[in-house]
């Protein structure tokens, strides 16, 4: 019904499960993604938020249906284009995963330096980057000395970093105070102008009200339904 | 490229000892594996000189008139295998006996006459050097009724050719086990080295890098491993070397034979082979590791 009629889809899943083990984490999810949409997970803590942006990075894999991401089937990918795959996403972990044993500039110049960026464009971009998310002071810290906030926005500036097509927010304001979560906020906002494709999961209703979009709504699972804001 | 030395260094430095062990590993058995080689080279070189030098004196029975001597000579000349025969007439051997003895001259000076016999030295063609041709060789020489005795001195040249093979063969299987040996040491060090990054290496690629990106260091590190324990390893054997072949040279008369220490071309042969290692030992561990 879907397929073939939207070709300005970026995103796309076909009655999609995945379950771990007995437990199934996502019930025959259905869900197109435009082009530079906006777009919100909402529910609540184990409805299967962060499970759902996995399989788009192939951080999991499908137990059943398809993904197609700018067309590219990913139960069909080979494990050396996986790489490539990653590139077309920023993505904020819920967890941030930051390298503990490297400082802040590292970790962010780590999605360059992957790319094979040149060491004077590298220097230059992430002091812009980290400027923007107010850790400029911060340069040569190592994760475990900031503050959850803090490393939030360490996670915020690596996944932007790299100018990607497809934004994945996992609760990106979750640990932030309310002038450090606009921030972000604004930052994501001005990706999305830009023409990048954001997904925020947030079971936070303010920031959705505060920013307006289509919401996807996730209950144990299963895609109760969709409102936009 | 800057980005994966530092890396590596960086691993490196953050593992100290590990790495030292493993490099003390790697030294030891290129240490090991050079010093065979070392050994194959001039015992080679020693035995080719002496095979070289195969010689059968036929020391004749007194008596023989000088006129038959022509004759015999053809005869001898024409057994196979034989590439030259020389007459050594007893007078010219006594000359060259107080030649080689000028110090001792006194113990001549009464001689009333010549102890020793006529001699045929018979000087062999390449392929009879070896320890059955010179053998028959000898038998049809003995069978002549005017030869007395005849001597080919080396006949413990088969034995040691043989003693030699055996300890070419221990080389072999020691330089093995060596190998391996360092090869599972390396690979070993690698693995707690991926160990210790696993939740980097996991990041690294959840950020779009590649397998190749985040393999290079490690394989860096090993060549380094590598290098470092070849480097090592051969210094130890050149000091060892040194040492070695300057007390032999006191003792034994020089020019008998020089013992020479490895030729560039071996010791880049070896360092390479060492770079190896640490190659090889790399690949296992990322093998298993990266799935
Ligand atoms: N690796 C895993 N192994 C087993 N079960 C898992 C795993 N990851 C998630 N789950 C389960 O799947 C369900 C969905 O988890 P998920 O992390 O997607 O929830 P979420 O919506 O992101 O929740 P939260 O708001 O707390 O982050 C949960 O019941 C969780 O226990
Ligand atoms: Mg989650």
């Amino acid at each position: 019904m879907i397929e073939g009629k939207n070709k300005s889809s970026i995103i796309r899943m076909f009655h999609v499960n995945k379950n771990y083990g007995a437990k199934k984490a996502l019930v025959d999810i259905t869900l197109d993604i435009p082009k530079n949409e906006l777009l919100f997970i909402s529910g609540p803590s184990g409805a299967g938020k962060t499970t759902l942006l996995k399989l788009l990075y192939l951080g999991e894999a499908v137990s059943e249906g398809q993904v197609l991401i700018e067309g590219m089937n990913l139960s069909r990918i080979s494990s050396k284009r996986i790489p490539l795959l990653r590139r077309k996403y920023g993505i904020i972990f819920q967890d941030y995963k930051l390298i503990a044993t490297k400082t802040v500039f590292d970790n962010v110049a780590i999605v360059l330096e992957a790319i094979g960026k040149k060491r004077r464009f590298i220097e230059k971009k992430v002091k812009s980057v980290l400027r923007t998310v107010g850790m400029e002071d911060s340069l040569h810290s190592l994760p475990l000395s900031l503050s959850g906030g803090e490393q939030q926005r360490i996670a915020v500036a690596r996944a932007v970093v790299g100018d990607p097509k497809i934004i994945l927010a996992d609760e990106p304001t979750g640990n932030l105070d309310e002038d450090s979560a606009d921030i972000v906020l604004e930052l994501l906002k001005r990706f999305h102008a830009r023409g990048a494709t954001v997904i925020i999961a947030t079971h936070d209703k303010e920031l959705i009200r505060k920013t307006g979009g289509r919401v996807i709504h996730l209950n144990q699972g299963y895609l109760q339904k969709t409102t936009t804001v | 490229m800057i980005f994966y030395y530092k890396r590596a260094l960086q691993d490196i430095i953050d593992h100290k000892f590990l790495n030292a062990i493993t490099i003390i590993t790697i030294a030891i058995s290129i240490l090991i594996v050079s010093a065979f080689s070392l050994f194959f080279v001039n015992a080679n070189e020693i035995i080719n000189s002496w095979k070289k030098g195969i010689r059968i004196m036929a020391y004749l029975k007194p008596g023989v008139p000088e006129v038959k001597i022509p004759e015999l000579k053809q005869k001898i000349k024409r057994i196979n295998g034989i590439q030259d025969v020389r007459f050594i007439p007893k007078s010219k051997a006594l000359q060259l006996l107080k030649k080689q003895m000028k110090r001792q001259s006194s113990l001549f000076e009464n001689l009333k006459e010549n102890p020793l016999p006529d001699a045929f030295e018979i000087r062999l063609i390449a392929s009879s050097q070896n320890q059955d041709k010179v053998e028959i060789i000898a038998t049809r020489l003995e069978s002549f009724p005017q030869v007395d005795e005849v001597e080919y001195g080396k006949k413990w040249l088969g034995r040691f050719t043989n003693f030699f093979n055996l300890f070419r063969l221990i080389g072999y299987a020691m330089g093995g086990l060596f190998f391996m040996a360092a090869v599972l040491i390396v690979a070993n060090t690698i693995r707690l080295m991926l160990y210790s990054r696993r939740e980097e290496v996991e990041i690294m690629r959840l950020v779009g890098a590649t397998d190749r990106f985040i393999k290079a260091p490690f394989y860096i590190q090993g060549l380094i491993q590598g290098t470092f324990g070849g480097i090592i390893g051969i210094t130890i054997l050149f000091i060892t070397f040194m040492f070695i072949s300057s007390s032999v040279d006191q003792g034994f008369s020089p020019g008998l034979f020089t013992i020479k220490f490895l030729s560039p071309g071996a010791f880049f042969g070896i360092i390479l082979y060492s770079m190896f290692v640490g190659w090889i030992g790399c690949y296992i561990s990322l093998k298993q590791f990266l799935k």
